[in-house]
């Protein structure tokens, strides 16, 4: 089954000189990227159709500033990786973003953002703005129960995504209790929660990058979208059970 | 003003479990501390905070019921209301650095990657307002909430430590009923910029008045049922079922412990409210602290403990010393570096600092001539001041 430790995400690409931003070294544990919530929308739309469609919605953090900001920022590298390692499936990302939002006011209109579109999965980033402005806690985790069902009744897969680790605001911004709160919220409703937040603290220690740097550096913030990208595609293929279709040639 | 703190009629067990309790805030309150996972928190339903008010609630009680006692209310009343003020006080100076660290921050942080976050300094932006807000009790930092809960909780101690002392049961009672009223109601204070306080006053108010409760009698009432089998017997149950269940919350396997329908039963673990389950887990604690750590405990009077027990002599100063150390280590984890062993030498040297200081105050106290020395007897006259 899954093996122990680290998988490398970098290993996943091969050879593509043409990418703009180099892939660091950015395992992750297993353990910090799997749960047991399958993705079942998603498998069965690449067993029938060969199709995946993925939405995030999310707040500022899934967004890069920068003319070239929206195809770096990790919806983008998503939708790369995953068309990369599935380029038997026609993958489409869209996103739905928009800053300063905390879940409840996301909740309350994700009702209007599928009636467009009908993505096989949402990956729902939230919870950042609501640490920010201390939104009472069971208010968020009734809005994040309210978004889940919403989401689900109208025929898609949800996976939610965490906050950043941010060490330099911590003490400023009480992510601890809302990270708790998501990870219930993912357990409860049997969806795979992105511990974004473990992934990038485990990042941090392990010196992959560094967190606590105050500078403009729109390098650092590049590779960690792309990482995040990649990662979020590891997870789409093994909680939605895609293994089969990643080309043979990439491990 | 301050008087002396140990007294012969005063239960070091207080005062160690106090201390204790200090120092584990000040774990909790660095964040991403690998030491925090020492603390209780992450073993159960209640943690640190609980310890706290109710000790605070039970030595209020035994301080200000000896005054009402000897001096009658309107006395003790007004030294009820002066220690609000000065935990007020305590409470602005606080904000004073939180605001210098956050302005600090704001001069220097613009990693891109933190756009989001940085909406936090939005706060610097319209100062006017913040301030105000802060001064209100609206206006709460992270790691602040506590103190305008003891605030508020002080404010309206005056008349009900007069019920308790004249019917226990029916203060005990009252306290119970707006606990149910709030819950009834949904009750809670208002915060800025929205939402309500962190800790919800109408129902942590139960613990403080349950503290108060058990000083002036309550505690006797209580013992015969403490000493049970039975008791014992569920405290222990209770106590392994919530360490499972809190298990379910670090292992990636939660079912095998927290079944879906088990969830839906108990979760939120509401702590904003005081959750009925945190309340049952403090008394499970209660009930086995008390039974394995007697009143005339022989260790209390050894050199071991002794730092604990003077942290928790001087509680207000080293709660707000730990904030203020909470905030500086988590500066020095973020300029200097972050490494594990340097939260755990940050750990340490913070819980010195407490110490020290506290060892430091009992020194300033013993200088005005209130107290010869925290471990000696103090004369009995000005008991009726002391730390609560």
């Amino acid at each position: 089954m899954r093996s122990l430790f680290t998988v490398l995400l970098a290993a996943t690409v091969l050879g593509s000189p043409a990418l703009a931003v180099d892939p660091p070294s950015c395992a992750v544990p297993d353990s910090l990227l799997f749960s047991d919530a399958d993705l079942s929308k998603v498998t069965a739309a690449v067993a029938k159709q060969r199709q995946l469609a993925i939405m995030v919605v999310g707040t500022g953090s899934s967004m890069l500033a920068g003319a070239d900001g929206v195809n770096l920022a990790y919806p983008a590298r998503l939708e790369a990786a995953l068309r990369q390692r599935l380029s038997n499936v026609a993958v489409k990302v869209s996103t739905k973003t928009k800053i300063g939002q905390t879940a409840d006011t996301m909740q309350r209109s994700m009702r209007d953002l599928l009636v467009d579109e009908k993505p096989n999965l949402v990956i729902w980033q939230t919870g950042t703005v609501d640490a920010i402005r201390r939104i009472e806690l069971e208010e968020f985790r009734s809005a994040l129960e309210a978004g889940v069902e919403g989401l689900q009744a109208r025929g898609a897969d949800v996976m939610l995504m965490n906050m950043q680790y941010s060490p330099r605001t911590e003490s400023m911004i009480p992510v601890g209790p809302y990270v708790d709160e998501m990870r219930a919220v993912a357990q409860q409703r049997d969806v795979p929660l992105f511990d974004r937040f473990a992934i990038m603290r485990y990042w941090s220690d392990e010196g992959a990058f560094d967190f606590y740097a105050a500078g403009r550096d729109n390098g650092l913030a590049q590779r960690v979208h792309d990482c995040l990208g990649r990662a979020i595609g590891t997870v789409v293929i093994e909680n939605g059970h895609l293994q089969s279709f990643v080309n043979k040639a990439s491990p | 003003m301050h008087a002396p703190v140990v007294t012969t009629g005063r239960d070091l067990r207080l005062d160690l479990f106090r201390g204790i309790a200090l120092w584990l805030i000040f774990l909790d309150h660095i964040p991403s501390n690998v030491v925090s996972w020492i603390t209780i928190r992450n073993y159960g339903f209640s943690d640190a905070t609980e310890i706290f008010i109710f000790i605070s609630g039970y030595t209020a009680a035994f301080v200000y019921g000896r005054a009402m006692r000897e001096r009658g209310f309107i006395v003790a009343g007004a030294r009820i209301l002066r220690r609000a003020w000065q935990i007020y006080v305590a409470h602005i100076f606080l904000f004073a650095i939180y605001m210098a660290e956050i302005s600090y921050v704001a001069t220097s942080f613009e990693n891109p990657l933190y756009n989001e976050e940085m909406n936090i300094l939005d706060f610097l932006k319209q100062p006017d307002v913040t301030i105000v807000q802060a001064m209100l009790l609206k206006f709460k930092p992270v790691n602040m909430d506590i103190l305008p809960l003891y605030i508020i909780l002080l404010l309206f101690f005056p008349p009900v430590l007069w019920l308790l002392r004249r019917r226990l049961m029916l203060a005990l009672g009252s306290a119970l009923g707006l606990y149910l009223l709030a819950w009834l109601l949904d009750l809670n204070l208002p915060a800025y910029p929205e939402g309500t306080w962190y800790f919800n006053p109408f129902r942590w108010q139960l613990l403080f008045v349950f503290g108060a409760w058990c000083a002036l009698g309550g505690a006797e009432r209580l013992a015969p049922v403490v000493k049970w089998r039975a008791t014992m017997l569920v405290a222990i149950i209770y106590l392994i079922f919530s360490f499972l269940v809190a298990l379910s919350w670090y292992v990636p396997e939660p079912e095998a412990f927290v079944p879906h329908w088990l969830g839906d039963l108990i979760y939120p673990i509401d702590k904003t409210n005081l959750d009925p389950l945190r309340f049952a887990h403090f008394l499970a604690l209660a009930v086995l602290t008390v039974r394995f750590v007697p009143r005339d405990w022989p260790l209390l009077g050894s050199r071991a403990l002794h730092p604990a027990i003077l942290c928790g002599q001087h509680s207000l100063e080293i709660f707000c010393v730990g904030v203020f150390l909470a905030f500086a280590a988590h500066f020095a984890l973020v300029e200097i570096s972050g490494a594990f062993w340097m939260q755990v030498v940050i750990s340490l040297l913070g819980i010195l600092a407490m110490i020290a200081t506290a060892a430091l105050i009992s020194w300033y106290k013993g200088l005005e001539g209130r107290s010869p020395g925290p471990r000696t007897k103090p004369p009995d006259a000005d008991l009726a001041g002391g730390e609560a």
